[in-house]
């Protein structure tokens, strides 16, 4: 590749099994800095499981084995000496479904910033930043002490970005962040993903083709565990190099 | 019933019709029931207590400690002492079973995994089903001697000793119900929380605990209502003597062990009999009460 700027996230020959079932087939894939990369693919094609691998939060199940290496920044994330906690403070995740904390507005914006020591002084300067980037400062700013379960879904979602940024993450991950939104909530987000292009590095599931050519610079495409084809949005669209993205892209797979 | 001519053809009244109307009867009659003996029950114990208004001078039963229904030449009936031994025994049990319980459930739900977690659910419900006058006879023969040796006490029947035994018994009630809340909180939680760099403790202690409040509190009132109409164990262990404790190693008597232990010497519609029905009363209205706290709590979990 031509394309200089220094990987955020790499995948080194990563492979991951649920149990005895093998999921990720030996995944080698760099994740450019501040760019959006998307990643598509059928159903059950892996997706999930190697965003989830980023900052390994599968393994709250406690099944999950893994071979190979994952790098966020250039630490090995699986490596026993680097910190868990680090790790998730630098690598911010978005869930399919708005899964905000039982908790006032502040508290959820505020949540991983008590959770990592941050100063008192600081909280309000960051909470005010954190909704104004996601652009819920004034739709809030006025009932920031009521639930966040009071929330649309959308301004919910909106709100599980916004509380990942006060601990300054560098990368975030988002899986499939729109799929529990109506079309002007998915717009919405959508809007406000491409606005933080540059100042993170965004790594993006989604099912929906369309989101994945407006919203990102980089595809990757993955079917059955494995990583098919990695090139500019624009081009995977355009001209597939692999024979499967072809027919993913026109539609010939569910 | 219209004067139309059955169909045959769409009359459906087959066997399965028949059983289903004759199935539904009975699940009726079954839950009508239980709320009929609750209202019987009620009456019943209304009706026997109530005859006890003649005698009935508030501030001698609020306002005195000396229950002395046998006495010949001065009959009293205060409650004063009864109330402060349940009220010592249970709130002594609850000292020690809240942290016990809740530390229990807090492990089973939140940090074992697999087969500890099920030994451990299995373990708690079996300590649940130990009668409790196998309790009662651990606090007579096995904590008794041991408080007098450890305390030099010339009795070890008292406060502690049944303190203690109840809230053993009351704890395994506590830690399933408890256990039950944590485990209502959506995973969803968890997983937003850790995603963001918590640790597990911090995780339970941020996330999973505040939400689960209501459901804990709710367990903790039932173990207070299951301490308060303990009566077998508190009579064994409590040493059944009118008292208002001054220590933990005073012996003391329960409201609920006077009626066990009195109702069967005394004459049916006598002053005593009668004042028993009336401290009867007083406890179904008090577990009552709890009960319904509880619920209206669990209640108020479900709804939001
Ligand atoms: N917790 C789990 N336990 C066992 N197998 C799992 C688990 N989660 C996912 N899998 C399996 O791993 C494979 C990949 O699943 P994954 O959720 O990563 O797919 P996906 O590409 O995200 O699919 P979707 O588009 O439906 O979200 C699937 O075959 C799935 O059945
Ligand atoms: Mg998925």
């Amino acid at each position: 590749m031509a394309d200089q700027s220094p990987a955020a996230v790499e995948f080194a020959d990563f492979s991951l099994w649920y149990g005895t079932f093998q999921a990720i087939y030996g995944v080698d894939l760099a994740v450019k800095e501040g760019k959006i990369t998307s990643m598509i693919g059928p159903s059950g094609c892996g997706k999930s499981t190697l965003l989830r691998s980023v900052n390994r939060i599968n393994e709250r199940l406690g099944y999950v084995r893994t071979e190979g290496h994952v790098r966020v920044l250039g630490h090995d994330v699986y490596a026993a000496e680097n910190s868990l906690v680090q790790v998730r403070k630098q690598v911010g995740m978005v869930f399919q479904r708005p899964n905000v904390l039982p908790l006032s507005i502040r508290d959820n914006i505020l949540f991983g910033h008590r959770l990592h020591d941050g100063g008192k002084d600081a909280e309000d300067a960051l909470l005010e930043s954190a909704l104004r980037q996601v652009l819920l400062w004034d739709d809030v700013k006025d009932r920031l002490n009521r639930r966040a379960q009071g929330l649309s879904l959308e301004q919910q979602q909106k709100l599980c970005i916004a509380r990942l940024l006060p601990v300054k993450p560098r990368i975030l991950l988002m899986d499939e962040p729109c799929s529990a939104l109506d079309p002007k909530g998915t717009e919405a987000v959508e809007e406000l993903i491409w606005e933080l292009r540059g100042a993170y590095t965004i790594l993006l599931v989604t099912h929906n083709m369309a989101q994945a050519r407006r919203a990102s610079e980089e595809c990757v495409f993955m079917l059955m565990g494995k990583l098919i084809e990695h090139t500019a949005t624009d081009q995977m669209f355009v001209s597939p190099r692999c024979p499967e993205t072809a027919d993913y892209i026109e539609g010939r797979y569910g | 019933m219209t004067d139309r001519k059955a169909d045959p053809a769409v009359d459906r009244r087959d066997v399965a019709w028949w059983s289903d109307k004759a199935v539904s009867v009975l699940v009726f009659l079954g839950g009508i029931s239980a709320i009929l003996f609750i209202i019987g029950i009620f009456v019943f114990i209304t009706r026997e207590g109530f005859g006890f208004g003649e005698h009935f001078k508030a501030g001698e039963i609020f306002g005195s400690t000396r229950w002395a229904p046998t006495s010949d030449s001065n009959p009293t009936y205060g409650i004063l002492a009864l109330v402060a031994g349940t009220a010592s025994v249970t709130g002594l049990a609850m000292l020690i079973a809240v942290p016990f319980s809740l530390g229990a459930a807090i492990y089973i739900a939140e940090f074992a995994k697999g087969r500890t977690r099920e030994v451990l659910k299995v373990l708690v419900e079996m300590l649940a089903a130990i009668p409790s006058v196998v309790w009662g006879f651990i606090g007579l023969t096995i904590m008794n001697p041991l408080i007098i040796q450890t305390f030099d006490v010339p009795i070890g029947l008292c406060v502690l000793n049944s303190g203690l035994i109840l809230g053993l018994m009351a704890a395994p009630i506590m830690t399933t119900i408890a256990e039950d809340a944590l485990k209502a909180v959506p995973d969803s939680y968890r997983e937003a929380a850790e995603a963001l760099g918590a640790t597990r403790w911090q995780v339970t202690r941020r996330v999973v605990l505040p939400a689960a409040r209501q459901g804990l509190l709710a367990a903790v009132l039932l173990g207070v209502g299951r301490g308060f109409g303990e009566t077998m164990a508190v009579l064994m262990a409590s040493g059944h003597s009118i008292n208002l404790p001054t220590s933990p190693f005073d012996s003391v008597r329960a409201l609920t062990a006077t009626i066990a232990a009195e109702l069967g010497e005394t004459a049916v519609g006598s002053p005593h009999y009668q004042a028993l029905f009336m401290l009867g009363i007083l406890l179904f209205a008090v577990t009552f009460l709890i009960n319904l706290a509880a619920d209206l709590i669990v209640r108020g979990i479900r709804k939001g």
